[in-house]
């Protein structure tokens, strides 16, 4: 039930701010951040109720289950295990950033924004809970259209072009989703004698082996899931997406919307088509690698700043996708491990670009320089965040990384050696975020800008002790997924 | 005793937490006492752990203590856990020890920064993370303090960050040390492979059962651990970093790129010992990588002119002794130089610091000169270091641990004559180029006025660091000279002992000829550089090809840029637009494009409407009759 709350409260409060808005404009942003702390506070008292279960990595901690649409084996189906309860905590905690971090860059149509970016939060916390694949579907589109609405409307100057092609790279990839879907849905009610259901635990079930209909339906799933992620050559919307998006949209679309692609491979493409996705594992390793080492070259090229952190979530991201099929215990711990770090110390660094964008009204890192001077905060905050980019123990990504090469390299030394190269090139292109931006002379000649306010410092304090609690002290994560993994890694 | 090892690193820690939470709000003094306390304290804490170590020793010679478990997954465990043995023990007294004077002769030296408060935050951070790679008792742990060290050290070589070539070389030195850590890296990652753990003492005792002596996967093992090494410790070909590294303050190059990070490689392949036993080719890697570099980079120190420069390619060739005598397997020795080492090396990049503030900024050895009376202190000490570095006999603590290692590499099992006759010619060229340097700084004309006079607080360090200087070797004597061996005895605790070759020639004659190249390189200095002949020297136009190319150190940083910068900075530039995603344009432009061509077909005109139907018709019956 807490599930249903927590959806409802977004989608209600989402609503709520739209109306209020039309009176008073400050009265809205406290209706979202009211209801984005309700839903962030909610889960986290579940957590302390239910600590012990938890903890176990115990499979289904929570199973809410009504009927929908009956006529078609349609429910209304939410659950939760420990994957689950990590990417919701991970959603609720983003939602809170996301609404403080907009708090002063929105001033049109306000309503509207935090309407949006609500039931984009919303649609993302669905996916990650339903448990019925047509509920699935429709959150997946409730966590997209909303988010067109935010690039296109509140994005930076070439809005347009981002807004479509983010639009049309994932509902192409929906599509193919929903293909596969339905051809899943027919194959098992006519196996299973005319039991024709969305449900996610009677499809897994289904007999599929590894024929030729497993494979095509499985990469209708994959694909879909991988442009989410994305994977190299399927990556080309997340640049223009990532650097058009306004702050809060850059926030969610790197620290979940992403999350959602790695997550829709863990919980449907290995466990419904385990021997298909065997199959085709090394050609995804491979490609993760390919992502990682060229998402790390574009990064180094670029000087749009959005843009390199973009690059940088491609090359990350290829860890995710060769630790998933790197079919490890360790991997996979790994990989969940990465995209809570991967969300938290991106959406960071997303936050920092923005504040630098109210701050300089550029993203053009050729146009900074000499900003520690003015801004020493700011300029230590930014190190630590460049710093978990590039791996530096201490810091979680450090854990996720080492994990993921670790199992890799006992399926593929040769490809997790490559991988290991990536984290030279990813110290390439940290290093220059901070000597472009952070150190050399102070260039502007106006008034140097101020440094970090205490709502900004609000939100870079919460990342930073996430972000080393990670680093320091992650066994929690891993006992809590541990359930998960195991099944997972069993296939 | 073993609830104390934790409060070791806790110290520094606690003083990085302080300084960088509220560094902004406090005043200098108190800076001061958080920066320079911490790291006293922690030495303090040593010492007691030291001196009740030698008292009572441990059992099992080590302390050992559980802080939480970082991470355990499948079969992979993973603790926060400290060990103290021997050699440990001897690496983070000097971390300590060294590193609180040099703490202290910091908070006068940078009086008049205004970020005083992050200096000493990444200072302590530094000195924390050393710590903890020296007492952790497995590889990540280690491997955090490894990356933590790298860290802080790009923080202060950067720490002048206004200046681009300061941020350039901070950079360069993240990422060449960077590529040394990831075959470190890639190193565990196959260790883990074959034994199934990262802890050291599992992996110590495992691997002679399981691997075979000489086999291939020890030797790939040993030789990424040892790359590893080698970019930590500057050695050939991942040396370029460290002459670049003297951009930051004098402080931080003798406290990291001196005394202690740059031997980070040496404790690596000391601590795994066991592991490069097991292949006998790494162990001939090792030594020749040390024989190369003690004389590439001696050769380079030869030519230098700025006063940090020569003491940074002297601390290379310094630290490729150490890596010859580990090669030949003559371990004690090689730890013994990195306790002497880190003393004189400490005290003359410290000095080095006083004279260059004295003289408002002047790195440049031929502008300085005549120093002798008018910085009586800083002449006295830096003789004392000079005196170490170039291995004077008897008088100096230099000359014990190098002349160990030039009679091991000949005599011990892995040595051999080639080796020797390269650590010789490395010695004859260290007592040149500290000749060099000692006469042009101290005597001749005054070049440079002195502008001020050093403060007390950073003669003091200077003082002390300068009897260690001379004194530090009288804990451990040649064999035939007298029999002290204080040192080795606790090394060998941990480390094996050094396996002779069968009839070993007399160490006498080794001993002789040592001092005499010693002697003769420091009288050739003296005939080159005594009184105005220096400067004609240094001019000497037939010379300037070499001298422009060991200046140059050897002209790596050029192939570098030639064959690894270039290539990068041409690949990522012409693709900044992203290839592929030209392709994804191009489909988007050919529907636009089609659909141009085809909406010229709707133009609302009914004949051509008619022409099509009529067309289309004509199509059709002409199909039909054909088929």
């Amino acid at each position: 039930m807490i599930l249903v709350w927590m959806i409802s409260i977004l989608l209600i409060g989402g609503v709520a701010c739209w109306l209020v808005a039309q009176r008073n404009q400050l009265a809205c942003k406290w209706t979202a951040l009211v209801a984005v702390i309700a839903a962030f506070l909610l889960p986290i008292i579940w957590y302390i109720q239910h600590t012990p279960a938890v903890g176990a990595g115990n499979n289904w901690l929570i199973d809410y289950q009504v009927k929908w649409i009956p006529a078609y084996g349609i429910g209304f189906h939410l659950a939760m295990d420990g994957l689950g309860f990590i990417m919701i905590l991970l959603t609720s905690l983003l939602g809170v950033l996301a609404v403080l971090c907009s708090w002063n860059e929105i001033r049109e149509k306000t309503g509207f924004f935090f309407f949006n970016l609500l039931w984009t939060l919303a649609g993302i916390g669905g996916v990650f809970v339903a448990m019925d694949l047509f509920l699935f579907y429709f959150f997946w589109e409730v966590m997209l259209v909303p988010m067109y609405f935010l690039i296109a409307i509140w994005g930076d100057f070439n809005r347009r072009y981002a807004a479509y092609k983010f639009f049309i790279f994932t509902q192409t990839g929906g599509l193919l989703m929903l293909l596969s879907i339905l051809a899943l849905y027919f194959i098992h009610g006519q196996q299973h004698s005319g039991n024709y259901t969305f449900d996610y635990f009677a499809l897994l079930n289904t007999t599929l082996g590894n024929g030729a209909t497993a494979r095509w339906i499985m990469l209708g799933f994959l694909i879909a899931f991988v442009i989410k992620l994305p994977m190299v050559p399927l990556h080309s919307w997340l640049p223009d997406a990532h650097s058009e998006a306004p702050t809060a949209g850059s926030l969610i679309l790197a620290g979940l919307l992403l999350k959602t692609g790695a997550y829709g491979i863990i919980r449907f493409v290995l466990p419904l088509f385990p021997d298909a996705s065997a199959s085709i594992a090394w050609w995804a390793m491979l490609l993760g690698v390919v992502g990682i080492v060229y998402g790390a070259l574009l990064a180094y090229a670029q000087t749009d700043l959005k843009r390199l952190i973009a690059y940088t979530s491609v090359s990350h991201m290829g860890f995710v996708l060769l630790g998933v099929f790197a079919f490890r215990q360790m991997a996979l711990q790994g990989v969940v491990m990465q995209l809570l770090t991967h969300g938290v110390s991106t959406g960071a660094l997303f936050v920092l670009a923005g504040m630098l964008k109210e701050r300089l009204h550029t993203r053009d890192i050729n146009q900074m320089g000499g900003l520690w001077t003015a801004m020493p905060r700011m300029g230590a905050l930014a190190m630590v965040f460049v710093m978990a980019s590039l791996g530096l123990p201490m810091l979680g990504n450090f854990v996720a990384e080492f994990l993921i090469l670790l199992g890799a390299f006992e399926v593929s030394p040769v490809l997790a050696v490559i991988a290991s190269a990536g984290l030279v090139l990813s110290a390439l292109y940290s290093l220059r975020i901070m000597q472009k931006v952070f150190y050399g002379q102070i260039q502007t000649i106006t008034a140097p800008p101020a440094d970090v306010s205490p709502r900004e410092w609000i939100i870079m304090a919460s990342l930073t002790i996430a972000i080393v609690f990670l680093g320091l002290y992650p066994q929690p994560v891993f006992d809590i997924v541990s359930g998960v993994v195991q099944q997972v890694a069993r296939l | 005793m073993n609830q104390l090892l934790a409060y070791i690193p806790a110290f520094p820690l606690l003083g990085f937490i302080l300084l960088s939470l509220f560094g902004r709000k406090l005043t200098n003094p108190v800076i001061a006492i958080i920066g320079a306390g911490t790291v006293c304290l922690a030495a303090i804490t040593t010492i007691v752990l030291g001196v009740s170590f030698l008292q009572t020793p441990p059992q099992g010679g080590a302390w050992q203590q559980l802080l939480w478990s970082w991470f355990r997954v499948g079969t992979l465990s993973v603790d926060l856990s400290l060990r103290i043995d021997a050699l440990t023990l001897i690496f983070i007294f000097i971390i300590t020890f060294v590193g609180a004077l040099i703490h202290i002769y910091s908070t006068f030296f940078m009086r008049h920064d205004a970020d005083y408060a992050r200096f000493f935050a990444s200072m302590n951070l530094f000195v924390c993370s050393m710590l903890l790679l020296v007492m952790a008792d497995n590889l990540v742990l280690l491997y955090l303090g490894w990356e933590g060290v790298g860290l802080c050290s790009y923080l202060l070589i950067g720490f002048w960050y206004d200046v681009p070539s300061n941020c350039r070389a901070a950079n360069k030195a993240f990422l060449i040390t960077r590529i040394g850590d990831t075959a470190l890296l890639i190193g565990l990652f196959l260790l883990f492979k074959e034994l199934g753990s990262l802890n050291m003492g599992t992996i110590l005792q495992q691997a002679p059962k399981h691997f075979v002596s000489g086999g291939a996967s020890i030797t790939l093992i040993t030789i990424l651990l040892m790359v590893g090494g080698m970019g930590k410790s500057a050695q050939l070909p991942l040396q370029t970093w460290l002459p670049d590294a003297m951009a930051g303050p004098s402080p931080v190059s003798a406290l990291i790129h001196a005394a202690t990070m740059v031997t980070a490689g040496v404790y690596l392949i000391a601590r795994m010992n066991g592991l490069f036993q097991l292949s006998p080719v790494t162990m001939a890697i090792v030594a020749i990588v040390g024989a190369i570099t003690l004389f590439v980079a001696g050769c380079s120190a030869l030519a230098q002119t700025d006063i940090k420069r020569i003491l940074a390619y002297s601390t290379i060739s310094q630290i490729g002794y150490m890596f010859l005598a580990l090669g030949v397997g003559a371990w004690s020795a090689a730890i013994f130089h990195f306790f002497t080492h880190a003393f004189f090396k400490a005290l003359l990049f410290l000095a080095a610091g006083v004279i260059i503030e004295a003289l408002h900024h002047e790195h440049n050895i031929f502008m300085m000169g005549g120093l002798r009376k008018r910085m009586p202190e800083v002449f006295l000490t830096f003789l004392a270091g000079a005196a170490a570095l170039s291995a004077l006999p008897l008088v100096s603590a230099g000359f014990y641990s190098k002349d160990a290692i030039l009679w091991y590499s000949w005599s011990a099992a892995g040595g051999n004559p080639v080796l020797w006759l390269m650590a010789l010619a490395g010695a004859f060229i260290t007592a040149l180029y500290s000749t060099r340097l000692m006469l042009v700084v101290f005597w001749g004309d005054m070049r440079s006025p002195v502008h001020e006079q050093p403060d007390k607080g950073m003669i003091i360090p200077l003082i002390v660091l300068a009897f260690f200087s001379v004194t530090a070797g009288f804990i451990e004597w040649p064999h035939n000279l007298f029999h002290l061996t204080l040192f080795s005895d606790q090394v060998q605790q941990v480390l094996p002992q050094t396996v002779m070759k069968e009839n070993e020639p007399s160490e006498w004659l080794f001993q002789g000829i040592a001092a005499l190249v010693t002697l003769s390189g420091v009288y050739l200095g003296y005939v080159l550089y005594y009184g105005k002949s220096g400067v004609r020297w240094q001019q000497s136009p037939g010379l300037s090809a070499t001298r422009d190319f060991l200046f140059s150190g050897w002209k790596f940083d050029q192939l570098y840029n030639y064959v690894f910068v270039k290539p990068y900075l041409f690949l990522t530039r012409i693709n900044k637009g992203d290839v592929i995603d030209k392709l994804y344009n191009a489909i988007a432009q050919g529907s636009m494009r089609l659909n141009s061509w085809f909406s010229v077909s709707q133009n609302g005109s009914l004949r051509m409407y008619i022409v099509g139907v009529l067309a289309g018709i004509l199509f059709i019956i002409t199909l039909q009759l054909l088929l």
